[in-house]
């Protein structure tokens, strides 16, 4: 057993017992918890991969700010008991089921059983190039500076788009 | 890296259904929400365990801008949320039905 195995194990099986355990939680900031537990696995499974500089990123923006914004209007709303959420329509839930099957054996088939070889395992050095901040930001400052500035658009558009939309009176 | 790219796909793959999962079995807005960001985090592993394989950067830096579309959305869908519950007083999106024709 390799360690990149034994950690792959370790947080992989955080992260998917963790989701499993969100969506079938009644009580929502329980949800909320989970899917922070989710984050935090999935940031230690992009460490196994080399991938600093999304790991922290990872924590910091999802497991950090994203989820406390959910957290909060969760508690400034304290929406009504969950019970009725869930028994609403039982033949839905057959279909979800059914359904997310479905999804999972095509993906299943694509990934191992489709003629396209498996990509060419790079030497450990240029994966570990790949993940810093370094390389990243040279990519971000040079060929993308354009989505870079487009991004910093769509998050001034989404705050005064937010403060519009939560604000007490309409115009 | 002696680890297949396979597992990492599996592990993507199983995070992505149990969102579409949620999404349909939730009544509930805000889990709703949640499972949304579930999903969107299973494409971004897979983003980045073959960016990881290839030794090509690119696709950590589509991880990031994910995750800067991540934020505002989840900025203004919350904010849309507690816009309808103010109207509403409801998260039960079965009750919210407006557009529904």
């Amino acid at each position: 057993m390799s360690l990149q195995l034994i950690l792959f194990i370790f947080f992989g099986s955080i992260s998917a017992v963790s989701s499993v355990l969100m969506i079938t939680r009644k009580d929502v900031v329980v949800s909320a918890l989970f899917l922070v537990l989710n984050f935090a696995g999935l940031a230690g499974i992009y460490i196994t991969l080399n991938a600093q500089f999304i790991a922290v990123v990872q924590v910091i923006v999802y497991a950090g700010a994203i989820m406390v914004l959910f957290l909060f209007v969760i508690m400034l709303l304290r929406p009504e008991n969950e019970k009725k959420f869930l028994e609403a329509n039982p033949s839905i839930k057959i279909f979800a089921v059914i359904i997310g099957a479905v999804i999972f054996f095509q993906l299943i088939y694509l990934i191992f059983f489709n003629n396209a070889h498996n990509p060419t395992n790079v030497g450990i050095e240029e994966s570990i190039k790949a993940g810093t901040i370094e390389e990243i930001g040279k990519q971000l400052y040079t060929n993308y500076i354009l989505p870079f500035e487009a991004a910093g658009f769509l998050l001034l558009a989404a705050t005064i788009g937010a403060l519009v939309l939560a604000k007490k009176k309409f115009g | 890296m002696e680890l297949s790219i396979g597992y990492y796909l599996v592990l993507s793959a199983f995070m992505f259904i149990i969102g579409v999962i949620g999404v349909l079995i939730r009544r509930n807005a805000i889990v709703v929400f949640m499972s949304i960001e579930l999903m969107l985090n299973s494409a971004n592993l897979t983003l980045v365990a073959f960016s990881s394989y290839l030794g090509n950067s690119i696709g950590q830096l589509f991880v990031f801008f994910v995750m800067t579309v991540a934020a505002a959305e989840a900025a203004i869908g919350l904010a849309i949320i507690i816009a309808m519950f103010r109207n509403k007083k409801t998260l039960n999106i079965d009750e919210i039905n407006i557009l529904k024709w």
